[in-house]
């Protein structure tokens, strides 16, 4: 599988995803 | 006066410093690496004043703001750090998420990409083969703090309103 960080757009929409993800967890440990 | 210090300049200057560090990240990540490699297409290669004048200071400005915003972030936070660092109150668990992505990618900076980036640009010496290894780190860690700077600004810049509007906050 290719790294997504070789592209930027797979940079940018890993950084998506990531900020996603931490979103919910972050609303989890908030008690949300 | 104390607060104007901390709370006034002191996130003046964490901001500045900081739109130059992530300033100069995007630079090297949506300019000069797609530059290079086109410079190194040319016949004969014209990367050389790119590599010997600009990245160098460009270089010195963003590990050295990278520095001055961390220590201005935890200047800020004070007392706080552990609340937020620990996530020991709720109010900071989104600062907190933010300042450890700001912590790795500033581990990043020190850590893989300048020793591997004075190897690239001849400032210490090194073999072809350490210099292409060098290359592939410093690359992959400079790729790893543009995906790690999206969350990290969302958690210092905008997720405060988006916490209240859910009642988190």
């Amino acid at each position: 599988m290719k790294n997504p960080l070789d592209s930027l757009w797979g940079t940018v929409i890993s950084g998506l995803v990531l900020t996603v993800v931490l979103f919910f967890l972050a609303r989890t440990m908030m008690g949300g | 006066m104390t607060d104007f210090i901390v709370y006034g300049l002191g996130r003046w200057v964490h901001i500045m410093a900081g739109v130059m560090w992530i300033g100069l990240l995007y630079y090297f990540n949506f300019v000069q690496v797609d530059a290079m490699k086109a410079a190194g297409a040319d016949n004969p290669p014209t990367g050389a004043g790119i590599t010997k004048h600009v990245a160098p200071r460009a270089l010195f400005f963003f590990r050295w703001a990278a520095v001055v915003t961390v220590l201005m972030g935890a200047m800020i936070l004070g007392d706080k750090i552990d609340d937020a660092l620990f996530f020991k109150e709720k109010a900071y668990i989104p600062i907190g998420i933010g300042a450890w992505l700001g912590l790795i990618m500033f581990f990043n900076v020190w850590v893989l990409i300048w020793p591997n980036q004075k190897k690239i640009l001849g400032i210490v010496s090194a073999t072809d083969e350490e210099k292409t290894k060098a290359r592939r780190v410093a690359f992959l860690a400079s790729r790893t703090n543009v995906m790690l700077s999206m969350p990290m600004l969302f958690f210092m810049v905008a997720s405060k309103g988006v916490f209240r509007a859910a009642g988190l906050l």
